[in-house]
């Protein structure tokens, strides 16, 4: 691990500002990503910026009938909050299907959005991988790469992102809110948080640098049973071939792009009518398997078929 | 030279009087490890503060170092010192054995510019502080001119040849016998490389006093360990004190020492203070051994009744280019079934892939796989109950050598377990149990493993208090040992367990052959007894000499021991006060074992049975074992708390072979891309349902003086079949080609209309 410096800030305003001032500075909340991938030297901060003890961790309503969700907030205080459970069940389902608990009593909202891939060219530092070191190549694209992308990547990078809260928040369309270093607030739909690898797998997000997440704000729940079903190799601690989660009429699918998948196309389909089968349908014939991961094609239109048909199932 | 005869007469294991041989006694260090104070090696405090040396692993398969910068390595903070080839100290070339009983040749680090596998530690960086050590291990710069790695195993098949200095094993005709078969089947079977992940990773702390050397490791076997250490630094033997006192699993993969304790004996001996090196989690990957592939054909041919007519399974099976080790795969089932007409044998490829070697069941672990399917697809083909196909080719006879079996409880495991676990309630046409979004199924599996007896020896004291301290150059890597040899000894002295200490994972103690291969309790524990007996035989000599004993002039022969008390009859005096007042310095006594002459005469082998329920989800082909349950004949059980662990963990082992585990290689980089617990899967907790091992009452007295036989190996053996089994019973899909993930099983189900 490389030497680096640390604070722990203050207030929120101080810690984006000295985010902003200080070169090659990161965020630590619940350190359960960064901490790993800075002893595997993936990642390289030079200065650390402990967030954990901000005031952010409240869970709260808000006037329009939803919940805020503090960006420090732990996942397990979040999947256990009675709110969350009672009016965003997909929400607690999604986060007990991630990691275990021992990491979830340690992550935090905002650093599981943020968390890194899981693709083991990303994590070998001596293969290439263009979002650990841009311009070196993708080692997965043509290894062995059956956990891969099938929607949105490019020849830079087939990663996926492998968060299962984040799946959950998009289909609930779930916004964010955020500090920037100059110290104006911002919000935008999470949907918006997250880029596609394209050219420049190694830039995740949209949010400026030394930019805070200090909330996720989800809209009250849309009409409508909801679900999130995960399909992993073993039964806890692993993370997902894919994934699926239903709120109402609203369709996000996990582990299959760069990105939590908000299935738009699927969602059209349903609303005008079509069958669950036939809207998924619609979804993935936009998709691009690799060959290795092909089967992706066919478990996510099944698992997808099979949720939406249960959550429609229920909500009658 | 000694007889299996000789083991027949009643000693104190055998009679148990207390009781407590067999008795689920809590482990003898449990409470030192669920507390967190087992100092495992890399957590030894040495006698001055330590340096940390962090190796550096290879980035190429196969080829050359080119060219070696570490100037900024050694200007990085705290840095003592950064070794490669060019720099590292002379040590004798591999193999080398100055005293020539050494059980272990030199091992050299770092031996020349060449590079034969992906990961092979290539520099070593020693510094103040493990930070700093890892830090400046980054900055090493190496190039390397690489050669195009030659990895690819399935590719390489028709290039196998037969393993040195063997040959195929065949009984009869087998392709005239499987050619005039009434039903037949050839399928073939693939099990992909496998990990050990033992729990703690190889380390060693290393410190010299004087021109002696002390090295505590994880290892196995303590003199090879030893011996190898002493020939790789040149100097005499008995100059390396190696300890080994926890181990936190080995599995096989610890039977061999690998660089950290060369390295760190090296880099101690010259930098004059302590060395600390471990492998990290992603270099035992690659640094160590792997259990390798292997694709094997099996076939079968049998009569209506099911008979079996002609039995084959043939290995293909892969090892490093400078390697030798050949995974056994078809070796178990020579002892297994009846037929007249048999074949077996084994083909090996060198690769430039890692060293490949023993992991927990080697052989049967995988065979099982091919065979232990291969006998369900074909009590399918015959209309018959898997159980009642496995009864009907139950040898009378060892079928491949005609000996007489020691013991022979298969069957008995088979109908036991099938009973216990209700198999009447299976159907065997697959895809009828529907629970929920799960099909669900059942399967099973025989299991097999051979049993060995190893020499050993081992010292056994009396204090003045009474208490009894067993001292063995043995080791318990997790599986028990410390507990079993203070059973043994109280039972055997007629004190309680709080009256025994034991002393292992020492050099310097008496010579016991280690853990693996199940030979543990069998090899150690037999030489206890024989130490107990002496000093038995010792301290009752003491009293009925003491003329102020009340035992004093009676025959010694006749002594008892029980409850602390030494006796003869109605006269008595307590172990306590009989070595205080005539031996108050206490009494030692060493005592061995070694295999009879005539051991060979039977075969001898532990047996059981695994039924496994599992649940398929149609949808996802995600697989989740329901309930297991294993019921195993072993001999005589030491202690039924600690042998279920084994058992139980051999079990989840065949769960995870069945469904998760195994590693991949990439072969452009001759490089396993699983390189973490993230990525190489093995069961979690959630992964096991309702899960138990059973033990039948069994005295082998074949096999040893206790009538014990081994259980590390036998759990593994067969479990993965049952659950591959029970998944085609569910669902009616076989997917040959292991581990069963979603992917593979989707693809079935998809193809079967499901």
């Amino acid at each position: 691990m490389k030497a680096f410096t640390y604070e722990r800030a203050s207030d929120a305003k101080a810690a984006v500002r000295a985010a902003a001032e200080t070169p090659g500075a990161r965020f630590i909340a619940g350190g359960t990503n960064l901490l790993d991938l800075m002893k595997l030297e993936i990642e390289q901060p030079q200065h650390l910026i402990d967030v954990s003890r901000l005031p952010m961790a409240g869970i709260e309503e808000t006037a329009t009938g939803g919940l805020r969700l503090g960006a420090a907030a732990t996942n397990s205080a979040v999947s256990a909050d009675e709110r969350v459970r009672a009016r965003y069940p997909v929400l607690s389902e999604a986060i007990l299907a991630g990691g275990s608990p021992q990491l979830r009593n340690k992550a935090s909202v905002a650093g599981n959005l943020l968390q890194r891939t899981r693709c083991a060219y990303f994590y070998d530092t001596s293969k290439p991988c263009n979002k650990r070191q841009s311009g070196s190549g993708c080692g997965a694209l043509e290894g062995l790469n059956r956990n891969a992308a099938i929607f949105g990547a490019s020849d830079a990078c087939i990663a996926t992102h492998t968060s299962d809260m984040a799946v959950a928040l998009t289909a609930l369309c779930a916004d964010i809110e955020t500090l920037t270093p100059s110290g104006d607030a911002r919000r935008f739909p999470l949907a918006d948080l997250h880029r596609l690898p394209g050219e420049t797998p190694h830039i995740e997000t949209h949010l400026i640098a030394g930019e805070l997440i200090t909330a996720v704000v989800l809209p009250p729940p849309p009409p409508g049973a909801q679900a999130y079903r995960k399909v992993r190799d073993r039964a806890s601690y692993a993370g997902g071939l894919a994934s699926v989660a239903v709120a109402g009429g609203q369709v996000a699918l996990g582990m299959v792009a760069h990105k939590p998948w908000r299935a738009e196309a699927a969602e059209a389909a349903l609303s005008s009518g079509a069958s669950a089968s036939e809207a998924i349908a619609q979804e993935l014939a936009g998709a691009s398997p690799l060959g290795r991961n092909d089967f992706k094609i066919p478990l996510v239109a099944r698992l997808a078929t099979a949720v939406i048909t249960d959550v429609a199932g229920r909500a009658a | 030279m000694s007889s299996v005869n000789d083991w027949a007469a009643p000693n104190p294991v055998t009679t148990n009087r207390s009781g407590i041989i067999g008795k689920p006694v809590d482990r003898y260090e449990g409470p030192l490890k669920v507390t967190g104070t087992a100092p495992y090696a890399y957590e030894v405090q040495p006698p001055s503060p330590p340096a940390y040396g962090v190796m550096v692993g290879a980035s190429i398969a196969v080829g050359r170092i080119a060219a070696v910068d570490t100037a900024e390595a050694e200007a990085a903070p705290g840095v003592l010192t950064v070794w490669t080839h060019l720099n590292v100290p002379a040590q004798p070339a591999r193999g080398t054995k100055a005293h020539p009983r050494s059980t272990q040749g030199s091992k050299p680090a770092f031996e020349s510019d060449r590079v034969t596998y992906w990961g092979q530690p290539v520099a070593l960086v020693v510094a103040d502080t493990l930070e700093n050590a890892v830090a400046a291990s980054h900055l090493v710069r190496l190039t390397y001119e690489a050669e195009t790695p030659d990895v690819d195993f399935r590719a390489r098949l028709a290039d196998a040849g037969q393993p040195l200095g063997e040959q195929d094993m065949e009984v009869g005709d087998f392709d005239g016998g499987f050619a005039a078969s009434a039903v037949k089947l050839d399928e073939t079977w693939v099990t992909p490389i496998q990990n050990h992940c033992q729990m703690e990773p190889c380390a060693s702390v290393v410190w010299w006093e004087g021109d002696k050397c002390v090295a505590h490791t994880s290892i196995q076997m303590v003199k090879p360990a030893q011996h190898g250490l002493a020939e790789t630094l040149g100097i005499d033997r008995d100059a390396v004190h190696l300890l080994t006192r926890y181990i936190g699993g080995g599995f096989g993969g610890k039977g061999q020492t690998y660089d950290d304790l060369t390295l760190a004996a090296l880099a101690a001996r010259a930098l004059g203070r302590p060395v600390k090196v471990a492998f990290t989690r992603q270099q035992m990957m690659h640094g160590t051994i792997h259990r390798p592939a292997t694709v094997m054909r099996v076939r079968l041919g049998a009569e209506k009744d099911g008979r079996l007519n002609a039995f084959s399974i043939m290995t293909w099976t892969h090892c490093h280019k400078e390697g030798s080790f050949t995974e056994h795969a078809s070796n178990f089932a020579r002892a297994l079934y009846a037929a007249p007409n048999r074949l077996t044998g084994h083909r090996l490829i060198k690769l430039d892939l890692p060293h490949a070697g023993p992991m927990r069941a080697p052989g049967e672990a995988s065979g099982t796989m091919s065979l232990e399917c291969a006998m369900d697809e074909l009590a399918e083909q015959l209309g018959l109950d898997p159980v009642e196909l496995r009864i009907r080719n139950e040898p009378p006879v060892d079928p491949e050598n005609g000996r007489p079996f020691s013991q022979r409880q298969l069957v008995r495991c088979l109908k036991e377990g099938a009973q216990l676990f209700g198999w009447d309630r299976r159907l065997p046409t697959p895809g009828l149990v529907r629970d929920g979004r799960w099909l669900v199924g059942m399967g099973m599996a025989a299991a097999i493993r051979g049993n060995f007896l190893l020499p050993a020896k081992c010292s056994f004291s009396v204090d003045a208090d009474g208490v009894i301290t067993v001292r063995q150059g043995m080791t318990d890597i997790g599986t028990g040992t410390y507990t079993v040899l203070a059973q043994i000894a109280a039972e055997t002295l007629g004190v309680t367990l709080g009256e025994v200490r034991v002393e292992i994972g020492d050099s310097e103690l008496p010579p016991a052959p280690g853990s693996g291969g199940q030979f543990g309790a069998a090899s150690a524990g037999s030489a206890a007894l024989a130490a107990g007996m002496n000093l038995r035989r010792a301290i009752a000599e003491l009293a009925t000499g003491d003329p102020n004993s009340p035992l004093y002039g009676d025959d010694p022969t006749l002594v008892t021991f029980q409850d602390g008390v030494v006796a003869i009859e109605n006269k008595s005096e307590t172990l306590a006060t009989l070595i205080r007042r005539a031996a108050p310095a206490g009494l030692t006594i060493e005592g061995d074992s070694r295999p009879a002459a005539d051991m060979r005469e039977w075969s001898t082998q532990t047996y059981g049975s695994h039924y496994c329920e599992v649940g398929v989800d149609t949808v996802t082909g995600e697989v989740r074992v329901r309930r297991m349950l294993g019921v195993f004949a072993a001999g005589r059980i030491l202690n039924y708390k600690t042998a279920r662990s084994q058992l139980t963990g051999g079990m989840i082992w065949g769960v995870g072979s069945a469904l998760t585990e195994g590693n991949v290689v990439d072969p452009r980089y001759g490089s396993l891309i699983n390189q973490d617990l993230a990525q190489y899967l093995v069961p979690v907790q959630a992964d096991i349902g309702e899960l138990d091992a059973i033990m039948l009452d069994e005295v082998d007295d074949k096999a040893n003086p206790m009538g014990v036989k081994g259980v590390g190996e036998l759990g593994n053996s067969g479990a993965g079949a049952a659950v591959a089994n029970a998944i085609y019973n569910a669902c009616g899909v076989r997917v040959r080609d292991y581990p069963i993930t979603p992917d593979k099983l989707l693809a079935g189900l998809i193809a079967k209309g499901l």
